[in-house]
């Protein structure tokens, strides 16, 4: 039988949050393919939610090389994997992680990844995935022609669901000591930790209409109050108002919080194809024109300097 | 220092896109064509580390149709020194395809280090780079912000969600390049009139079967008509109350 195997990320040996997001996709997948689930995790990890998720059967990697990141060594331990347990589907989060290590496995198993999907559905057996593309204008169904199919899922596109707990056999293997061509050396965690834009509910975003780097603190005020992070334009982060990391569109992070609020942001084609799937758009801009107010679910019309301030008192 | 410089032609960013009447593409015509954007960084990186070297070649190189030469020559306008273009025909821009004709390509040349952008904004597969770099067995980090070099290594920095990895390289290695880099130059004028001279160099790639088959294009759900609210800070409570109500986001 053939199986579909879902990579689990984690971090400082606890899963991150993003796999739910895969179990939820690889557990519907097996159950309408009729194929065996095998989840995949990599380090000594804490494996007692995958159960909430159906996951029945686990594969722990550690040892050899595997005790930091390293795309070469992980990619080639994968590729191992998809032999030995027959794997037909590969799922992984389209992270920075799975970014990194997903074509490394394709190139290794001599597949195209079919990269940052928001939805995936059965045919006939065969897994098609559906991907934006050219910044969201337009999105295309994709699906492969031979054995194998790897796909990354863009984060926050699927929900996770928890299900009737199940129990979990978690099967320890060791890995062959590997050489590292390209291994972390050390892990800088940005001062305050705060969750990443791509993994955060809410998002107040300021643009140029900021003025200054000063002025965000009222966003980081209405942030921390709806437990969000901010987030910024590219006009506000080539100001060098904010940090790179900061920055939402094209050349900045794909988002899809449940709620994305534009202060000072005209809404330009480039911005709009980062953050038009977040679920609930509010824009306030002063200027009634701004293209923002066409994607908005709410808009208001007036000065970021008087509005966010009330808002922060309201809320 | 040899610097390779992988660059895709891609559409302006700002082009309409409109998909063809059999739904198996896009409507090629109208567009205007740029260099990749995050290219531009790997263009750039490639012309510092020749620049700090003081002696070295940058060479782009592409896989395409002829038409990418004026592109080609945008590149060599920052200041690369020549180009090599990789002429296939009935190439539908698969991943591990174009990755395998750069990679047999690249076996031909002298490099110290190869770049590529992180990912291209037409197919946002953000593949090609990691796919040449196990290829070819090199070191390779994708998506670097930072980038230091000094005898016959690479120390670079990656963005993770919630940090940077550092990495250490030898060199020969492969890099793919995130915003945040650097910052991109203009061409020159005497740029512009040099790179007409610079010679672009056709060589001719066997394309193998694609692994994927794309289906049906189609354009995203549009979002509903937003709606305003109102003016100013009159409007704010009823801006709260449309979250907590409607929303159900407070
Ligand atoms: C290749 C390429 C890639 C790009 N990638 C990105 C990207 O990833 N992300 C991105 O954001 N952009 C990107 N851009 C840039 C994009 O085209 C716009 O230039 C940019 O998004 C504009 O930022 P902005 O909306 O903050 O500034 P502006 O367009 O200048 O808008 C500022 C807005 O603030 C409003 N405003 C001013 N003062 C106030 C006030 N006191 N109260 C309320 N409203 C006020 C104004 O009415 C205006 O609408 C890219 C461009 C290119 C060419
Ligand atoms: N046809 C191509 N010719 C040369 N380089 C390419 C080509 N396609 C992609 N690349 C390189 O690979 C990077 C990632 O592209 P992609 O995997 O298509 O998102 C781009 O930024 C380029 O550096």
């Amino acid at each position: 039988m053939s199986s579909i195997l879902i990579y689990l990320e984690s971090h400082d040996g606890k899963l991150k949050s993003n796999a739910a997001e895969v179990a939820t996709a690889g557990r519907k997948l097996a159950t309408a393919q009729q194929k065996e689930l095998v989840a995949v995790v990599i380090g000594e990890v804490a494996t007692d939610e995958l159960g909430n998720w159906g996951i029945s059967r686990a594969i722990r990697l550690s040892g050899g090389n595997l005790a930091d990141y390293s795309g070469d060594v992980w990619a080639a331990e994968l590729a191992q994997l998809v032999s030995d347990q027959q794997a037909d589907t590969v799922l992984m989060m389209a992270s920075s992680q799975g970014r990194d290590l997903s074509p490394r496995l394709g190139a290794l198993t001599g597949v195209t990844v079919i990269a940052d999907v928001i939805s995936l559905e059965n045919q006939d057996g065969t897994t098609v995935g559906l991907r934006p593309v050219f910044a969201n204008k337009a999105q295309v169904l994709v699906r492969p022609t031979g054995e194998l199919a790897i796909f990354t899922l863009r984060p926050k596109a699927f929900t996770p669901e928890v299900v009737e707990a199940v129990a979990t056999t978690v099967e320890s293997r060791s890995a062959a000591a590997l050489d590292a061509l390209a291994i972390v050396r050390e892990l800088a965690v940005a001062a305050g930790a705060k969750i990443d834009l791509t993994e955060a509910d809410v998002i107040v975003s300021g643009g140029r209409g900021m003025g200054g780097s000063e002025k965000y603190d009222i966003l980081e005020q209405l942030a921390e109050k709806l437990g969000g992070v901010v987030g910024a334009s590219r006009a506000a982060v080539d100001a060098g108002w904010r940090p790179h990391s900061d920055q939402v569109g094209q050349t900045g992070k794909t988002v899809a919080p449940t709620l994305y609020i534009a202060c000072g942001i005209s809404g330009a084609i480039q911005h709009l194809a980062g953050m038009s799937s977040s679920r609930f758009i509010v824009a306030i801009n002063k200027d009634p024109e701004a293209p923002i107010f066409k994607v908005a679910d709410y808009g208001i019309v007036g000065n970021l300097f008087e509005v966010v301030p009330a808002l922060n008192s309201a809320i | 220092m040899k610097a390779i410089v992988c660059m895709k032609q891609v559409p302006d960013t700002e082009s309409r896109i409109t998909i063809n009447p059999e739904k198996t593409g896009v409507e090629q015509g109208d567009f205007s064509y740029i260099i990749g954007p995050y290219d531009e960084y790997a263009i750039e990186a490639a012309l510092q580390l020749k620049e700090a070297a003081g002696e070295g070649e940058v060479v782009l190189l592409s896989v395409g149709d002829p038409s990418i030469k004026s592109t080609l020559q945008k590149g060599m306008a920052m200041g690369a020194d020549r180009s090599v273009l990789i002429e296939v025909d009935s190439y539908n821009g698969d991943a591990l395809t174009t990755a395998r004709l750069l990679a047999a390509q690249l076996k031909t040349m002298e490099y110290d280090i190869i770049f590529f952008g992180k990912q291209a904004p037409d197919d946002n597969n953000a593949q090609v780079g990691p796919m040449v770099g196990q290829l070819l067995g090199l070191p390779t980090v994708t998506a670097i912000a930072a980038l230091e070099v000094q005898e016959g290594k690479a120390v670079v920095e990656r963005e993770v969600e919630g940090g940077r990895e550092v990495y250490e390289v030898t060199l020969p290695a492969l890099l793919t390049t995130e915003k945040g880099l650097n910052e991109p130059r203009y061409p020159s004028l005497k740029g512009i009139m040099q790179a007409k001279r610079k010679p672009v160099d056709l060589v001719s790639g066997e394309v193998a079967a694609a692994t994927t088959e794309q289906l049906t294009w189609s354009y995203p759900p549009s979002r509903a008509e937003g709606k305003i609210v109102g003016e100013g800070t009159a409007a704010v409570p009823e801006l709260v109350r449309l979250l907590k109500e409607e929303a159900k986001v407070l």
